[in-house]
Order: C-alpha cells, then structure tokens, then sequence
C-alpha cells in the first residue's frame, strides 16, 4: 500500500502532479462550456417559446436530437465534422491541414448537449412566471427589455437553478468522455499513468474517487447557492 | 456514399443488436440489484442506511466512463486472484465488464427511483397491510410495488433513454455496440456520414421508446383517470 501510494506523489517519480494536471483541464472544460451551454439555451428556450410556430419547432428539434443522441457521438461529429468542415472552408484558400483542439471540440460538443437541456428548465421556469408579470412591466411603463432584464430574468434564475444544477453535475462526469479524443483531462492522466505503472484498480479507483469530491463538493456549493437565492421565500428547499 | 451503406450497414445493424442487448441486460441486472439496495436505504438501521447511500452516491458521482475502465482494466489488477476463483474468463471479456459496470450503474438509479416511489406511498398503505396480517414480503409485492411501479413508471423510462446514450461509452473499450461499429467502419472509410447514420438509428431508438413508455403509461394509469363518455 505504501508502494501504491508513493505513485500519487509529485515530482518527477510520482503521478500526482499529472493527475492535478488533469484535474484542472477537467475543471477548465466544466466552466468554460457553462456559458456557452446556457446562452444557447437560454436562446434554444427563447425559440422555443416564440409564437412563430418554425421557430419553436426548430426549438423542439434541436432538443429532441440533442437530448436523444448518446453524447460520445455527439463529440465524435463535432470534432469530425468541424474538422471536415474546417478543413474545407481553409481549402479554398489553401492547402493546410487543420486539426482542431479537442478542448474546443468539447466544449461545444458538450455545450450543445447542456444547451439541449437546460433550454428545458427555462421553457419550465418561463412558464411558471405568468403573463401577469410582463403586464405589470407594461403597466409601470418598462420597457420590454427592461421587463425581462429587472423582472423576468432574476425570476427565472431562480426557477431555473435546481435544474441547472443538476445539469452542471451531469456535465462534469461527461467531461471524462472528451478524454476519447485525447484532451489531456483527469481521466486521460490517469489512462498515462494506468499504461506505465500498470496499476489500473489503483489509479482508477484514485480517478473515480477525485470525481466523486468534486460531484460532493460542487452539491454543498449548489445548496448553498440555492439557499441564497432562496431568501425571502419561506423555507428554503 | 450508398457504397458506406451498403459495404457497413449490416456491421452497424449488428452493433445496434449489441446495444440493445448491453442495455436490456444491464437494465434487467440492475433492477434485480436495486430492490435491496433501495430497500437498505429505506431501512431504519444505521449500517445498512450508510452502505446503501454509500453505494449509489459513488456510482453517481463518478463518470460511467471511469467506472467501466475501472471494471475492465481493474480486473487485471486481480488477475492471478481471480483465476484462483475461477471468474477470470468473466472479467477477460469486454462485454461481461461492461455490462457489469452499466449494470451496477443504473442499479445506484433504479435505486433512487424506488426509494423516491416508496417513499411517496402514504403510511396508510403499510399499516393497511399489517392490519390484514400480511408479511413483510407479500406486502411489498402485493402492495407496495405495484402502486410504487406506477409513480416510478416514467423516471424508469428517462433511466433506459439514458442508459441506451451511456451504453456508446462500451466502444471506448473494444465493444463492437452501435457506436464501436460507427467507429470502426468510420476509421476504414473517412466517410463522415456513417457518423449521421448512427445518429439517426440511436435517435430512432430513443423515439421509440419514448413512444412504447408513453402507450404503457396510459395503459397502467387507465383506472386512476376520470371515466369519460
């Protein structure tokens, strides 16, 4: 055991530099593609909801494609397809081959898929909101967008969140997925140091242990935050 | 493009019969494996409480994908051990490991689907069942579950859809399911659109079933809606 355990020290003989290494990759890819994944949501939500019955049906399609599809093949045909796509718009100007960053690939693959999701816990929060509250936007002689800006959105921030976070714990996991395309991240570190030392139960079960305090950690800040948000309402869910 | 088709679909449909069978083997182990598991957590002993929550917060809290490499390439951490005890054979397989692993998987969620729907029964419901002098097991099975099975009816459904998108993680470790299939024709070829094929079958997939759950939903819910006409 202490052999074992010795292997997660830092510095030139141990792994834990790596895996920290890698930890942070994960961690950067998790927060980087939640803006992404909720503006597109959030626009994803806004067609959804729009009376142009073209615009919320292509709404309703991209979450039914995006919720349905397994998300490692989401990934695959983001990073091929951008690679494809790339490669053809820079031949037109010149022969390069492009290759593109599978941190960038993720983040999207992964964006698009938290998108899909989260434009439902605001469709959800939306609707739980009334018209009565644009009224008394209009009422008080508010502009539209100073409506949604002061009224509507702190509203549906709060609606909206548990389910939000429930995907920001879905997203972390997924994050392991884009290590398929060799992103450097904690589960690709731990495959590396899995192929050298040939220790896979030690390192795996290091692996799944690091993802499990993050899942651990991040649910103390949601409730936190939730509580926070939570103030003036009664008890606190 | 036609040529893909024609020279992989078999391959492809082959790999879909391999996530079909991944999924319904793990979905039918795993609910074997989450009546006690749920059971331990509504229970009032401390231990059995702990090892419970212990058990379906690490298999939720972690990703499918570690978990399976922890399985797999974890069994050869026990090699000689588990050649002693006869079970290598099981672990040497790549199917076995990964059904095992998404088995165990969603027995952590099939677990929190039951508690949430037993748990939401009301207290009359048991004490009824005392009442009339029934067992601790006929309760359940007579009782219990099958009004359970109702609430729990459609987060089941969400838990398959998710497991049929989770099963592509099997092609990370040499599983020729659907999306191992995908990759490899996709690694012959460089035609993409084999990729767009793949995506229309898992969707055709996700669909039905979605279709299938909604029919048995109405069905097991008839006498609960008001009688019309």
């Amino acid at each position: 055991m202490g052999h074992l355990l010795s292997l997660l020290s830092f510095g030139p003989d141990g792994w834990g530099d790596e895996l920290l290494a890698g930890l942070v990759v994960t961690i950067e890819l998790a927060v980087a593609t939640v803006p992404f994944g909720l503006v597109l949501g959030f626009l994803v939500a806004l067609a959804k909801i729009n009376r142009n019955w073209a615009l919320s049906a292509l709404g309703e399609a991209y979450t039914t494609v995006f919720r349905g599809l397994p998300e490692l093949l989401t990934l695959f045909i983001i990073y091929y397809g951008g690679q494809i796509l790339l490669q053809k718009l820079i031949g037109l100007f010149g022969d390069v081959v492009v290759e593109v960053n599978s941190f960038v690939a993720g983040m999207f693959a992964l964006g698009m898929v938290f998108a899909a999701y989260s434009s439902e816990a605001f469709v959800g929060a939306f609707r739980a909101i009334g018209r009565g509250q644009f009224e008394a936007g209009d009422a008080l002689g508010l502009s539209r967008l100073v409506t949604w800006r002061l009224i509507v959105l702190p509203q549906l921030v709060r609606l909206a969140l548990p389910a939000i976070a429930n995907l920001w714990l879905v997203l972390l996991k997924d994050t392991s997925l884009v290590s398929v395309i060799a992103l450097p991240d904690l589960l690709r570190q731990t495959n590396i140091a899995v192929g050298v030392t040939k220790q896979p139960f030690f390192f795996f079960a290091v692996a799944c242990l690091i993802y499990l305090v993050l899942s651990i950690v991040s649910s103390i800040g949601i409730s936190a935050i939730e509580r926070r948000l939570g103030r003036g309402f009664g008890a606190a869910r | 493009m036609i040529d893909v088709l024609l020279r992989y679909g078999p391959r492809l449909l082959d790999g879909l019969l391999t996530t079909l069978e991944i999924v319904a083997l793990a979905i039918v182990v795993g609910a074997v494996l989450s009546l006690p598991v749920a059971l331990a957590r509504l229970s009032p002993n401390r231990v059995l409480n702990g090892a419970a929550i212990s058990y379906t917060t690490f298999f939720r809290g972690t990703p499918l994908l570690a978990q399976t490499f922890l399985v797999y390439y974890g069994a050869g951490s026990f090699r000689p051990f588990l050649q002693d005890v006869g079970l290598w054979w099981f672990f040497r397989d790549a199917f076995n490991c990964v059904v095992l692993t998404f088995a165990l998987n969603t027995a952590a969620y099939q677990a929190e689907i039951l508690r949430g729907a037993i748990s939401g029964l009301a207290k009359g419901q048991f004490e009824a069942a005392k009442a009339l002098g029934l067992g601790p097991v006929v309760t359940m099975r007579k009782v219990i579950l099958p009004q359970a099975l109702i609430v729990a009816l459609r987060p089941y459904g969400n838990e398959i859809i998710l497991m049929i998108k989770g099963s592509a993680v099997a092609s990370v470790v040499t599983v020729f399911d659907l999306m191992g299939a995908t990759r490899l024709a996709f690694s012959r070829t460089f035609d993409f659109s084999i990729y767009i094929y793949a995506a229309v079958l898992y969707l055709a997939l996700v669909e039905i079933l979605r279709r299938v759950w909604n029919v048995l939903e109405r069905r097991l819910t008839r006498h609960l809606k008001p009688a019309t006409g």
